[in-house]
Order: C-alpha cells, then structure tokens, then sequence
C-alpha cells in the first residue's frame, strides 16, 4: 500500500457554509484500485466530502487531490476521468435508455462512432441491453440505479463516486449492484462510496472511514474496525421479564460492555460462550436470546450513539 | 504538486466558459427536442398567429394605412419579434427552471467535464435556436399575408439570433435568481407583458407622451420589433443598424449575469 500515490488524498480538508462547519479538517488517502467507504449519520459530512471530491463543491480550506490532480485548478480534467453516480435519479425522462448513454457521452467530447459500441457494451454489463430502447419511465427503481451506474462508465472512469448506491433497491437488486461494482474493483476502478448500510460496508469496502459531525471518528478495514471497537461477540436478549434484570444485572460484571434498549439487552462480550452460559441459568425463554459475532454496525452505534438524528 | 490551497480567492474566481462544451449541451437540448417539438412547438407558436390574424385582417379592416403601409404589415414584424421573445423566454424561464430544480440535469451535466457556465452558455444557445425556429417558421407562415416587403428579410435569420441570444441571457438571469418557480410569473407580468404593449407592434409609439417614449427606448422588445420591420417591410439598413447595436450592446453586457447567478446559486 505504502508507495502509492493514491487516487484521493484530503489533508485538513474543511468545508463552511457562512458560520456552518459541515466538513472539519479531515485527513484521509483514498488508495488506488480500492474500494474506500464513507460511512455515518445523516449530516455527518459524508456527501459534502463527496461533492469536494466530484469537484462541484469548492474546498473551504486544506488539500485535497484527486488523481494527483489539484481539485479547484483542474475540475475539468478530473470529471473527465471519473464517473458519478448520483443518489437521485437524474436520467433525462424525455428519452429512451440507450440515448441517455449517447447525450452523456457527449458531454464528454466522445466521438459517436466510439459512444455507440461503449453504450451497448455497458447496457450489457448492467443487465440492460434488452432495455435499451426503452423510455426511462419504464424502469424500476433498481433498473435506474443500474442504468445510473452505466451512464458514469460511459467515460471509462478511473474513479467512480456512488453515494448510497443500493439505497432504496430490494435485495435482488442490491446484490446485483454489489456484484457489479467488485467486478469494477477487479478491473482496476478505485471506487469511493457513502452508505447507510454497514452490510454493504462490510461487503464492498477494503478501507473505510466513520464520520459524525463533520469528523473522522475512525478509520480502517471492516475487520480492523471489529476488533478494535467493539467485543468479539454480542449476547442479544429480547424482552427479558421484569424478574430476572437484577440476576442479569449481576452477569454485567463479566462483559465488556452492556446496553439496556428499550426491548433488548446486550452484553458485549469476548467469550460468548461464557456469557451465554450464565444467561441460559436463569428463567428466560431460550428463544429470546442468540449469540452472534461483533459487527460494523455495533462499531458504528457505538461510536455514534443510538439517538435519532434527522 | 499534488496538493492545492483553497483561499477566498479561487473561490470567488469565475472559471472561463468554454464554447465547445456549451455547444455539447446544446446538443443535449436539441437531441430532447428532436422528441417532444411536436407538443412543445405549438403553443407558443399560435398565439401571436391568432394576433396577426384577429388584428390584422380584423381591426385592419377598419384603420387606413399606418406609417403608409397596411395594418397587417405593419403589425407583422413585431409579431416575428413577439414569437422570438416567446421562444427564447419560454426554455429560459420555466424548461430551465424545471431542468435546474427538478430534472437534476445540471447536476447530471456538471458531474462531466462541463462547468456551470458551459451549461448556463449552451442553454442560452438553445433557447436562441428556438427562437429562431419559432420567428423562422412565423416568417413562413406570415408571408402569404404578403408582410415580406423587403430583400434585407435575407439578414432576418441573424436579427433572430440576436433577439434571442438577448432574451434568453436575461430570462436566464431572472431563472437563476428566483427561489421559487411561481416567482417566474412575475416576470411575465411584470417585464413581458408591458414590453408587449408598448414595443411598438400594434401602434407607432410617437404619438404617445414623451416620458412613455423615453421608457419604451429601454425596452429591449422595442428595439427588436424596429429591428424586424425595418428588415422584413421597410428596407431601411439605417434604422437595422440601430436596433441592432441597441440589441448587441445590451446582450454583450448581460451575457455574464446569469453565468454568475449560475454559480452563485448551485455552487455550495
């Protein structure tokens, strides 16, 4: 990893709008042929960096390059050499599949006798080619998304940008999308993407950050951020009856951590087995409660607290 | 090398505007409209058709020769210029609007080598096309009325292209300001629809009191109606010329408005 140039590196990048610091001197390097992941609540500063990085919103101070390239004085040819796909549909409803391809094309000075072939051959790496001629408002949700993805490889990216890819799309259409972008990993596309869902963290990402309010919290691998913040193993209890809480309580000592929800307890644990041990001795439905290994989604609650955040 | 300084200062700097990426979103437009003129061209089309007929062969019937030539020729220009300004403040008022805001096509065209100012460019472009289609078909479907009069009509397709480049740079610039697409009508009421009274299409505005006259001479819509009718019927170059520098020196001046309103509004 050491050595290379790094197709995104931020040094202290920060972002203000007026008083509002939405994005707070953060440091990260983005490593080629990787897939990097932005992951935290809504308003953490996740697609404030993804635009900075898209090269439609200005840095307010700090670094930031993109294909070793200065974000500010060369946008054009950066955005001419990576590809977008936005959260929001933005396909132009008025025309069919296959001409969404073309226009966009154009707008990256690709000649049409090249822009023909590419958009076939990109509708038939999404799973659209018997689509093709279809108007936009014929497509599914998942469809549209893939179609989206298509329309940024139209430009043969170095760099693709996805901000919540599969937000929105039903399992079928999420694995799908999922199995499309590692297949763009493989062939060489540093991907960077934001994400609610920390499966898909889990599944995609070889690096990734967490942010909340405008920070990095952490940074590292799905697995190095297991083990590090959160225990090996959860102990989840659902609904345990009033009249066992103080024998629970009483187990609290041997875990690592506890948390009392409104209908579950959890004991954070590394030795599973031990603590389901004592938890089994006491009077409680044997189907209420299940052991499971730590996951990024306990790192991110953790770090980033249960509150609702709207 | 690799890392840059953002300060104030590059941030305020307004990028150059690049004339072969405008001409690519240009392309865009006309590509959506090789699909939807057959519903979009018409109405804006008719109207001032309905005005040149009602007016003209009606109310014609009763005026004597205006300016010594016949109402409906006199009238007949104007409208050409009317339909311009139509064609070009329609794509620039709600279509841009609605492309801005809704569509997220300037989101989609700015995630390419495209800068805010290519799109605010190419779409300026378009909206000129469009009025150059729109007063280029009128001009057609006048001319059995016999209101072409004159060979400087040949230069007729340029005076569109003025016309229009001047109405969408400024249709733009209101576009870009708005917050809120009911505002847009506002401009129609407040900017269009007096312009269409007292432009000169229906009467010669000498006779009206000298401070209106002196009102009207600001009215961009007034200069282009000169325009049209001293091509189209008068063949008078003298009084081309004029409206045209009129219409020249405003459309050079407001040309980087909207580029600026542009990024001010959806650079965040």
């Amino acid at each position: 990893m050491d050595g290379s140039p790094g197709a995104v590196v931020a040094r202290a990048l920060t972002k203000r709008y007026g008083r509002f610091e939405a994005v707070r001197g953060i440091d990260f390097t983005a490593v080629e042929r990787s897939c990097f992941g932005f992951l935290g609540p809504n308003g953490a500063g996740k697609t404030t960096t993804m635009k900075m990085i898209s090269c439609t919103s200005p840095p307010s101070s700090g670094t930031l390059s993109v294909l070793g390239l200065p974000v500010l004085e060369q946008a054009r040819t950066i955005k001419g050499r990576m590809g977008v796909v936005p959260q929001e549909n933005n396909l132009d409803e008025e025309v069919s599949v296959l001409e969404n391809l073309l226009i966009y094309a154009r707008y990256f000075g690709i000649r049409k006798d090249v822009a023909r072939p590419r958009a076939e051959e990109q509708l038939a790496f999404v799973q659209l080619e018997d689509k093709r001629d279809r108007q936009i408002t014929q497509l599914s949700g998942g469809m549209k998304r893939r179609l989206l993805i298509a329309r940024a490889l139209m430009n043969e990216p170095e760099i693709l940008i996805l901000d919540e890819p599969t937000t929105g799309l039903d399992p079928q259409a999420r694995h799908l999308v999922w199995e499309k972008l590692r297949t763009l990993k493989r062939a060489g596309v540093t991907l960077l993407l934001t994400t609610h869902y920390m499966e898909e963290a889990a599944q995609l990402c070889d690096r990734l950050v967490i942010m909340d309010e405008g920070r990095i919290l952490v940074e590292g691998s799905p697995r190095e951020l297991v083990a590090a913040h959160t225990t090996r193993q959860v102990v989840e209890m659902f609904e345990p009856p009033e009249e066992v809480h103080s024998a629970l309580a009483s187990i609290e000592g041997s875990v690592k951590r506890v948390e009392r929800l409104a209908d579950r307890w959890l004991f954070y644990t590394d030795d599973g087995d031990e603590t389901l041990g004592k938890v089994r001795t006491l009077p409680i439905d044997p189907g209420s409660v299940w052991l499971r290994g730590g996951t990024l989604e306990d790192v991110f609650l953790s770090l980033t607290g249960r509150s609702l955040i709207e | 090398m690799s890392a840059t300084t953002a300060d104030a200062r590059t941030i305020v700097r307004v990028p150059r505007v690049s004339l072969s990426h405008a001409w690519r979103y240009w392309l865009r437009n006309a590509t959506i409209f090789k699909h939807t003129y057959r519903l979009s061209l018409l109405a804006w089309f008719f109207e001032p058709l309905f005005y040149l007929i009602a007016m003209g062969l009606g109310l014609g019937r009763y005026l004597p020769q205006v300016q010594g030539i016949k109402y409906i020729d006199f009238i007949a220009p104007g409208l050409v210029a009317l339909t311009a300004m139509y064609g070009a403040t329609f794509e620039t008022t709600w279509n841009a609007f609605f492309k801005m805001e809704r569509a997220g096509i300037y989101g989609a065209a700015v995630s390419t080598p495209l800068a805010l100012e290519d799109v605010a460019l190419g779409e300026a472009l378009w909206a000129t096309t469009r009025a150059m289609i729109y007063g280029g078909a009128f001009i057609i479907v006048a001319a059995p009325f016999g209101v072409i009069n004159s060979w400087w009509s040949v230069l007729a397709p340029f005076a569109l292209a003025l016309i229009g480049l001047l109405f969408a740079f400024v249709g733009l610039s209101f576009t870009y300001l708005v917050k809120k697409v009911d505002f847009l009508s506002y401009y129609w009421t407040l900017f269009l629809t007096p312009m269409f009274m007292f432009s000169g299409i229906f009467f010669p505005l000498g006779k009206l009191p000298g401070w209106v006259q002196t009102l009207a001479w600001f009215m961009p819509l007034r200069h282009a109606v000169e325009l049209m009718r001293a091509l189209l019927v008068n063949g008078e170059p003298g009084d081309a010329m004029r409206a045209a520098l009129w219409l020249a020196v405003v459309t050079v001046a407001v040309f980087p408005v909207p580029l600026r309103l542009l990024r001010r509004r959806l650079q965040s």
